[in-house]
């Protein structure tokens, strides 16, 4: 049942994928739109089979790869601490929340630039910027999750007598995990971006580099590649994060198998 | 099985007051009665009256502004964890663990041997008819089973009195009645003493030894009473005359509080 069920699962995204490329394909030939405006499938896939030969899509892929997990675990464990701490302490949540809202409010392309002139054109301005722009789903779905902990589990915590370790281990922690995993993946996608964004802004290396350097160029291709390159390392990394969650939370709702 | 004599529990004067910036709520007002050991105490009354603020002093969850607990001769506050079970309205299950993790949590958190708390949540799965369901989620379970989980949960410490707030209050009649003779079937394989808050009188006299009648506005005890039902008590006692009358005299008690406060 189990299998038929995955099996069906894996048929139906193939067929998603297959049907928009024959889209892509169809408004080209229909419209007769250049190479240069929208390239054709099978040139995206030629370019990317000879971008990646050379080993110049790996390198650069390697480079926002760094960035975007360096970033992401920086800002998902400030998230993580300070969610936390705010959810116990309702005067610290107060002193830091409108911070925190200032941060998450101010638009991050507009503190790249920023970022640059105090970490420098290097890795480190990236994944600054990526662990900002991850920092704040994860602060907010821990916070909640802390604070939206069933009462009475908490009573019952209370009435066996556990410390306060064992309320974190026991009870906060794997109660936490469905949210925090929502955030963990909603924060994986970001820190692409953040990494994207900071490269866009000023950089040597890394896809975003790649995506401006090929649009110097003129070369609609090479940035289509770039672009899917993208989302293939988003869907990995986005699904490496969902497989952790699943192994954990094999009892929550979301985790059973709906088809 | 049938109580002793002995007094286990002695309620003096206890009172309760919540008091916000708005507003000053009397949750209990001088509310005194005692338990015996190994009696069915049901503690009925309408919504409000304090029934759950009580539960919750006696097993510590909260203080009372005034008035005291006394266990066999201690204050209430001096207990250990092994003294009392306690079983929430809903059946509290953590999500996360399956039915024998969640029945071992108490003795997990002291520290027990590993082998032994398990040992003893498969006894007490057989006691409820569970084994088939050890390794399932809560959210596998039926309202009725999770409750059961939760009656085991609290069962594990084996401790001297079983503390049950509205347990099946969210069940259909059918389900609640079924668990009602469960839970007498239980009493009588395990002994422990049960103070039980309800708001069903159906209820409170199918498992009570003795019904305490709190009223509201002062939240106050307004009468009690104890049951002549027969010890055995089975689905058929539901049809019986002697049945009805015990609830009718418990509704009484309630009826005349409610008309003297027109």
């Amino acid at each position: 049942m189990q299998i038929t069920n995955k099996f069906r699962k894996y048929i139906s995204v193939a067929l998603g994928i297959f049907l928009f490329l024959l889209l892509w394909e169809g408004i080209i030939k229909l419209f007769h739109i250049s190479d240069f405006l929208l390239p054709s499938p099978l040139k995206v896939f030629n370019t990317y089979i000879s971008m990646a030969l050379k080993g110049k899509l790996f390198f650069h892929t390697w480079i926002t790869t760094i960035e975007a997990l360096t970033g992401f675990f920086i800002g998902a464990f400030i998230g993580i601490a300070l969610g936390y701490i705010v959810s116990k302490s309702k005067t610290l949540d107060r002193i830091l929340s409108p911070f925190i809202i200032a941060a998450q409010t101010t638009p991050k392309l507009a503190l790249a630039p920023l970022f640059l002139i105090w970490f420098g054109f290097g890795l480190l301005s990236k994944i600054f910027i990526t662990a900002l722009i991850v920092f704040f789903p994860i602060f907010v779905n821990t916070a909640v999750a802390i604070k939206s902990i069933n009462p009475n589990l908490k009573a019952l915590m209370k009435l066996v007598h556990a410390n306060k370790w064992q309320i974190f281990k026991k009870l906060e922690v794997p109660s936490s995990l469905p949210m925090l995993f929502a955030g963990f993946k909603s924060g994986i996608t970001l820190a692409i971006v953040g990494a994207v964004v900071g490269e866009f802004v000023g950089a040597s290396a890394g896809l975003g580099y790649l995506i401006m350097f090929n649009m110097g160029h003129l070369d609609t291709a090479s940035v289509f590649t770039v672009i899917i390159q993208l989302i293939i390392i988003s869907i990995i990394f986005y699904e490496i994060i969902a497989m952790g969650g699943s192994r954990l939370m094999r009892w929550h709702e979301s985790e059973k198998d709906n088809w | 099985m049938i109580s002793t004599n002995k007094i286990i529990y002695r309620v003096e004067n206890l009172t309760k007051t919540f008091e916000s910036e708005k507003e000053r709520i009397d949750a209990l007002s001088n509310v005194s009665f005692e338990v015996k050991e190994g009696e069915i105490v049901v503690i009925v009354g309408p919504s409000g009256c304090g029934k759950s603020t009580l539960l919750r002093i006696f097993s510590r969850l909260i203080e009372p502004t005034k008035g005291k607990i006394i266990f066999q001769d201690k204050i209430s506050s001096d207990l250990k964890n092994s003294e009392f079970g306690f079983v929430f309205q809903d059946s509290t299950l953590m999500p996360w663990r399956t039915v024998i993790d969640n029945i071992v949590l108490p003795l997990e958190i002291k520290g027990e041997d590993k082998k032994e708390m398990y040992e003893k949540a498969i006894k007490l799965l057989r006691l409820f008819n569970l084994e088939r369901f050890e390794k399932y989620y809560p959210s596998d379970l039926s309202g009725g089973m999770s409750q059961r989980v939760a009656i085991a949960r609290a069962l594990i410490n084996n401790p001297t009195v079983l503390l049950m707030d509205e347990p099946f209050g969210a069940l259909d009649e059918i389900m609640r009645q079924k668990l009602d003779f469960e839970l007498l079937n239980i009493k009588r394989k395990t002994n422990k003493t049960i103070i039980f808050v309800t708001h069903s009188i159906l209820e409170a006299v199918i498992i009570a030894d003795k019904i305490i009648v709190l009223g509201l506005n002062p939240n106050t005890v307004i009468g009690s009473k104890i049951i002549n039902l027969p010890e055995e008590r089975a689905p058929k006692l539901l049809t019986e005359t002697v049945f009805f009358e015990n609830v009718t005299e418990i509704r009484k008690i309630l009826e005349e509080r409610y008309a003297n406060n027109k």
